[in-house]
């Protein structure tokens, strides 16, 4: 009897310690550094936000066919967040040195330069340059990464955007309008669609960068090319007259109600959506939204009833219409230690044919050379293209140089600022507080 | 048993493995946060020192002043909600549902179990005027009211979100006072009764006095959650609009997680210890009072 107690008692203190070194275990292998990260990765494992399905979309198509040796070598593995929470996973992999062998980098370039600079992510020209695929990339898309990563490359440009205003061309013409080529005639024709009971502006005020894109347009057409780097290199504040005036123009729109009802719960897929049905006489968007403007099911108002223009020119201002705002989209990268031949197999395999691939499903124009030649589905693709091409100097946009807390305030205070709740000066000066610091 | 807890050995066997994973899971990384706090940087960059400049930045940035003051806006006001409803439910259920109180009191629990951000969708439905208006906006409208963009300013959101906290929890709250309610002996109120005291004055002098240990746990309870809340937040309001309805959990996270400022996160986390830690205290000072007395 006594003997089974003391053996039960003994089984029972072995599991205990047993149970307590599992857990110290578990706990040091969470806290390690070994992490996901091996330098042999074992899926081309990708990290994207929910919001984009482009580059999912094609590079899926990809994997299937072109790159289909590729995906053989490593296989594609997609994952998928909210853009809103992408800044938090990334800051958390990079900690764990968890970090996807391709990844959406960041909402704001600092972060992406902050990940570039503690060697995270590869060196994109060596690396492309040593696959000799480097000329794949369109020269004007290098020169949009350069300026927004600090002379580096350390993004692809799977989206090379322009960014304007489209107009629903069927709205525009059954009120007589034409297109506005300044600041006063687009408030004018925002005022009549109003009068006429037609939302003049479709926005996501939830996202915030499609208000605060306003702002920065207002101030490139009213300051010049310069407006924001000058803001960047402490040359001038946000708080001056000169850039408060730009976000009292965008206040003024929606103090007039020219955004609906409620525009800080609308989201990015709702703003899309009141425009491509119809409810909204025009969007002020990126053209990745030449993508849903060509899916029939989405679009209801049909992509030949769609037009796009450049944003209109500031009275008096220094700015003109030929610099539109460019960027590469949400920045995606390769993570730097998991860059090995597989992986250099899928990127040379993207480099030659994600540009045709992508416009030619999706109609979406990346920064990648177009190496079989696609015809443009609709007229406003075709109107976009030549855009591109012939576009000399561009511009970037509100947040590009600023820090991933200025950008955070900036965006999230945006529905405020055209819901009245937040005074012009008083949005100005919170985002130039947030800039302040360090 | 005496035996047992008189031995060395036992007590180190029942007590070691909690007590290794308590520490492991929360006195370890508590320690950590706190060196942290004299630290800038995030698992990117890495950590270097910088002294006492976070607890100087803490003390002049306005959005931590914000961030306290909703905070303790919020706690009060959720607490009192809180406990008050479930106050009253427990009282419905004791003294006016009886025996019959079971359904009353399951239907009251069920938004308990239900998961935070379902229950913050359901209120974001519930309170939208775009692209739908929603039902409480149509109900406005039906009464010749005009609709309100509940999540377009602070005031409002911060009141949407005090309802769907309150109705959130009180079932709750309910229950754990029900428990205590239930434990007055009969004799006690029957003979209260005998000498006259019936509805609020048997509530206030013998319901109130012979219930209130468990109301101090319930208002402990309370007010250390809700000083902590997160959840909720994120999944109505995220914080918005602006910073409107941002407490000081969120902007901790937000600080660390976001802005990958580990450093500075750590010392808001640690100025929100010492404020959950001052209330207890306070709670725990005014529940020695005997009640019965005065």
């Amino acid at each position: 009897m006594i003997t089974s107690s003391t053996s039960a008692r003994r089984s029972r203190l072995a599991g205990s310690t047993a149970s307590a070194a599992a857990l110290v275990v578990l706990v040091s292998a969470c806290g390690g550094t070994g992490g996901g990260s091996a330098s042999a990765p074992d899926n081309f494992s990708y990290l994207s936000v929910t919001e984009n399905t482009t580059v999912k979309t094609a590079l899926t198509t990809l994997s299937k066919g072109e790159c289909k040796t590729a995906q053989d070598g490593l296989p594609l593995k997609v994952e998928t967040v909210p853009q809103a929470s992408l800044d938090q996973k990334l800051q958390l992999l990079a900690g764990q040195d968890a970090l996807p062998v391709q990844f959406a980098a960041g909402n704001a370039p600092a972060l992406t330069q902050q990940l570039y600079k503690s060697g995270k992510v590869a060196d994109l020209e060596a690396k492309l340059t040593s696959l000799g695929v480097f000329d794949q990339l369109e020269p004007a898309a290098v020169s949009t990464i350069k300026a927004l990563y600090g002379g580096k490359v350390e993004v692809l440009p799977y989206e090379y955007n322009i960014e304007g205003i489209f107009y629903n061309k069927k709205i525009f013409s059954a009120n007589g309008l034409s297109v506005p080529g300044t600041w006063s005639e687009l408030v004018a024709a925002a005022a009549k669609l109003e009068a006429k009971g037609i939302q003049p502006f479709s926005a996501s005020g939830q996202q915030g960068w499609p208000l605060t894109r306003l702002i920065s347009g207002y101030l490139y057409r009213s300051l010049g090319p310069d407006a924001l780097q000058a803001v960047a290199d402490g040359k001038a504040k946000l708080t001056d007259p000169a850039y408060v005036k730009a976000a009292q123009e965008v206040a003024a729109l929606g103090k007039k109600g020219y955004f609906g009802k409620g525009v800080g719960s609308i989201d990015y897929d709702t703003s899309m959506n009141e425009f491509l049905s119809g409810k909204a006489g025009m969007l002020y968007m990126g053209s990745w939204a030449l993508a849903n403007i060509a899916d029939e099911k989405q679009n209801k108002v049909g992509a030949d009833n769609v037009g796009f223009m450049p944003f209109p020119a500031v009275e008096g201002g220094k700015g003109s219409i030929e610099q539109y705002p460019s960027n590469v989209g949400l920045g995606i990268t390769l993570g730097a230690k998991s860059f090995d031949k597989k992986t250099g197999a899928w990127v040379s395999c993207i480099a030659k044919n994600y540009g045709s691939t992508a416009l030619k499903d999706q109609g979406a124009i990346s920064g990648f050379k177009v190496n079989t030649p696609v015809e443009n589905s609709n007229e406003v693709t075709g109107q976009v293209r030549e855009t591109i091409s012939a576009s000399k100097q561009n511009v970037l946009w509100f947040e590009a140089l600023f820090s991933t807390k200025a950008t955070t305030v900036s965006q999230s205070n945006a529905a405020g600022l055209v819901a009245g709740s937040l005074s012009p000066e008083k949005f100005m000066r919170t985002v130039q507080d947030a800039l302040a610091e360090k | 048993m005496h035996r047992v807890l008189g031995d060395r050995k036992a007590v180190l066997i029942l007590l070691g493995p909690a007590l290794l994973v308590y520490s492991l899971i929360m006195l370890v990384p508590m320690v950590w946060s706190f060196g942290y706090s004299f630290t800038e940087g995030n698992t990117v960059e890495g950590f270097t020192g910088n002294g006492l400049d976070n607890f100087q930045r803490l003390f002049s940035d306005p959005a931590v002043r914000d961030a306290l003051w909703f905070t303790a806006k919020y706690a009060v006001v959720v607490t009192v909600g809180q406990v008050v409803a479930g106050y009253l439910l427990a009282l419905l259920y004791v003294f006016f549902l009886k025996r019959a109180s079971a359904l009353v009191r399951t239907l009251v629990f069920f938004p308990v179990v239900l998961p935070t951000v379902a229950v913050g969708l359901l209120f974001q439905k519930f309170f939208q005027v775009a692209p739908q208006t929603g039902p409480v906006n149509s109900l406005l409208n039906a009464v010749g009211l005009d609709s309100v963009d509940w999540f377009g300013s602070a005031g409002h959101a911060f009141w949407v979100l005090i309802v769907m906290d309150i109705w959130r929890s009180m079932g709750f709250y309910a229950v754990l006072l029900f428990a205590g309610l239930v434990d007055i002996p009969e004799e006690v109120l029957e003979s209260a009764r005998l000498d006259g005291a019936s509805g609020l004055r048997l509530v206030r002098h013998i319901v109130l006095p012979m219930s209130f240990p468990v109301l101090m746990s319930s208002v402990i309870f309370s007010i250390n959650g809700t000083l902590k809340v997160f959840d909720s937040i994120v999944a109505l309001t995220n914080g918005g609009p602006g910073s409107g309805t941002t407490p000081l959990t969120l902007y901790m996270f937000q600080t660390s997680f976001t802005y990958g400022d580990y450093g500075y996160g750590s010392t808001i986390a640690l100025l929100l210890t010492v404020v959950c830690l001052l209330v207890t205290l306070v709670v725990f000072r005014v529940s020695r009072r005997d009640p019965t007395e005065g």
